[in-house]
């Protein structure tokens, strides 16, 4: 039985992993693009114009009201319908735009949303006197973000942002609909194809608490360097 | 017959105040808070090795003015001149006005060293990174040149072994003096305290004085915002009585806290002391 997971045909085990590899991919990528609109979201947030601020808040809200899976529909569907048209305005051709970049875009689009509110949080939490000090000796603006503002607000910010990597990785599944063989596609098929449902689920199981428990591990360290000047909340 | 002796006892004279250079020059400096007016046309000229102490009871509005010489505040009116360049303000359409041109400030800014009430030090930096971390960042000096400057600045507030520490583990005292390490590491034209040993443990009060005296007698230009009277008479060369947002009373301290003229001062002086 356990030979259908071999990784090499008949077995389904390459399948799965290279599904298990693409997910990662579009996790990691969702992520980091959920990481730049957050920080421009945040920013935006806190100290745009009331334009800035308006467009940030119909973002967040609209992204966090409505159903991931219902985003991922409209976007990659409506999102790519869109850019074509666009495309033939301009009289260029029609262009097939690949499921990993869709599935970047669309998943970041919807990690940026919940990333904003994450960073916004955690930049509010920094102690107003070291903004203060840093305006008070001389600092641009750019050099306070890259210095003091992120460094001091990533403490506040990990345990939050480490809930969106963990989603991140699992609504990669979310992405079967549109069709892109990530793990959840590849399992289902390779379930289907030998009937070893059981079999298979639980592989794909065991891969994404693997990635998890990887995940735990690395964002604990992470932590416990951004935490580096910070007491542990036990001795306070 | 003895009336040509006496000019033999003469003081050398105090070298004369337009001798020396002008750091800041404020004129007329206005702050409104909305409807609430702090300052109400406050002035001050400050001198290479001034040491000028402003006293005052609560919401007499000194730390505001401070806090205006590096626009921490934006003045609503007044003129503020530091370092011989005065600065260039727009209005804002609504009454106040913000400076025209973020870079003068910055470059203000880097040339004024603030001490905070509450020391404000990066807690994600050790003491050393939180001194070096302006010349390096802002300032543009090499890093080897900032350590070697932040390590002896550090040794001169006696924090040495102290270097790799954070910021939360230091007492209150330790953190105010890394502090004025970090504002002296920008080698600032003045100094500014805000009240600096206010929100110190009254034991720990006494290290973060002496090491402000000392910076007072080596002739370094400072302004001073304190409760501590018999401090600012020991070490100020002048002192700035403001009340209700105008100075009721300035002069050299043994005048001001010996003869104060205005009966409010004389008030204020018996209740503090």
């Amino acid at each position: 039985m356990l030979e259908l997971l071999s990784p090499v045909p008949p077995g389904w085990g390459g399948n799965l992993l290279r599904g298990l590899a693409h997910s990662l991919q579009i996790a990691f990528g969702a992520f980091s693009l959920g990481l730049v609109i957050g920080t421009f979201g945040a920013y935006g947030k806190l100290y745009g114009g009331p334009v800035i601020r308006d467009i940030t808040a119909i973002y967040t809200t609209i992204v966090r009201a409505v159903p991931e899976l219902v985003l991922i529909l409209i976007i990659y569907y409506a999102g790519t319908d869109l850019i074509n048209h666009i495309l033939e305005a301009m009289g260029y051709a029609r262009i097939d735009i690949s499921g990993l970049v869709a599935g970047i875009v669309v998943l970041g689009f919807v990690q940026g949303a919940y990333a904003t509110e994450v960073l916004r949080g955690a930049i509010k939490s920094i102690p107003q006197g070291e903004i203060e000090a840093a305006r008070a000796f001389g600092m641009s603006p750019g050099v306070m973000m890259r210095r003091i503002t992120l460094p001091a607000m990533l403490p506040h910010a990990l345990p939050g942002l480490a809930n969106l990597w963990l989603i991140a990785t699992k609504d990669t599944a979310l992405l079967a609909v549109v069709g892109f063989s990530e793990l959840t596609l590849e399992t289902r098929q390779a379930a289907g194809a030998t009937k070893a449902y059981f079999l298979f689920y639980m592989a794909a199981g065991l891969l994404y608490l693997l990635v998890t428990l990887t995940s735990s591990a690395i964002i604990g360290r992470v932590e416990r360097w951004a935490r580096r000047g910070m007491p542990s909340v036990k001795e306070a | 017959m003895t009336a040509p002796q006496a000019a033999v006892i003469a003081k050398p004279p105090h070298p004369a105040t337009a001798e020396r250079a002008e750091a800041i020059h404020i004129w007329n400096l206005h702050k409104r808070f909305g409807e609430l007016e702090v300052l109400k046309g406050v002035s001050l000229t400050a001198r290479d090795g001034d040491v000028v102490a402003l006293i005052g009871g609560s919401g007499s509005g000194k730390s505001t003015f401070l806090r205006c010489i590096n626009f921490l505040e934006n003045p609503t009116s007044g003129v503020i001149r530091i370092n011989g360049e005065n600065v260039r303000m727009v209005s804002d359409g609504e009454g106040g006005q913000y400076p025209a041109d973020r870079r003068q400030i910055e470059r203000i800014r880097s040339r004024l060293g603030m001490v905070f009430q509450n020391f404000n030090l990066w807690h994600h930096m050790t003491l050393l990174q939180n001194v070096v971390e302006v010349p390096i960042h802002v300032l543009g000096m090499k890093r080897d040149e900032a350590v070697a400057l932040g390590e002896q600045l550090l040794e001169r507030v006696g924090l040495s072994e102290k270097r790799d520490v954070y910021p939360a583990y230091l007492s209150g005292g330790q953190q105010q003096r890394g502090a004025i390490a970090r504002a002296l590491a920008i080698r600032p034209r003045v100094m500014l305290f805000d009240e600096p040993t206010s929100a110190l443990d009254p034991e720990l009060v006494g290290e973060v004085l002496k090491v402000i005296a000392d910076l007072a007698k080596e002739g370094r230009t400072m302004l001073l915002v304190t409760h501590e009277m018999k401090f600012a008479r020991e070490v100020a060369s002048h002192v700035i009585y403001l009340h209700n947002g105008v100075i009721e009373e300035e002069g050299p301290p043994e005048t001001l806290f010996g003869a104060p003229k205005s009966n409010r001062l004389k008030q204020f002086i018996r209740t503090v002391s």
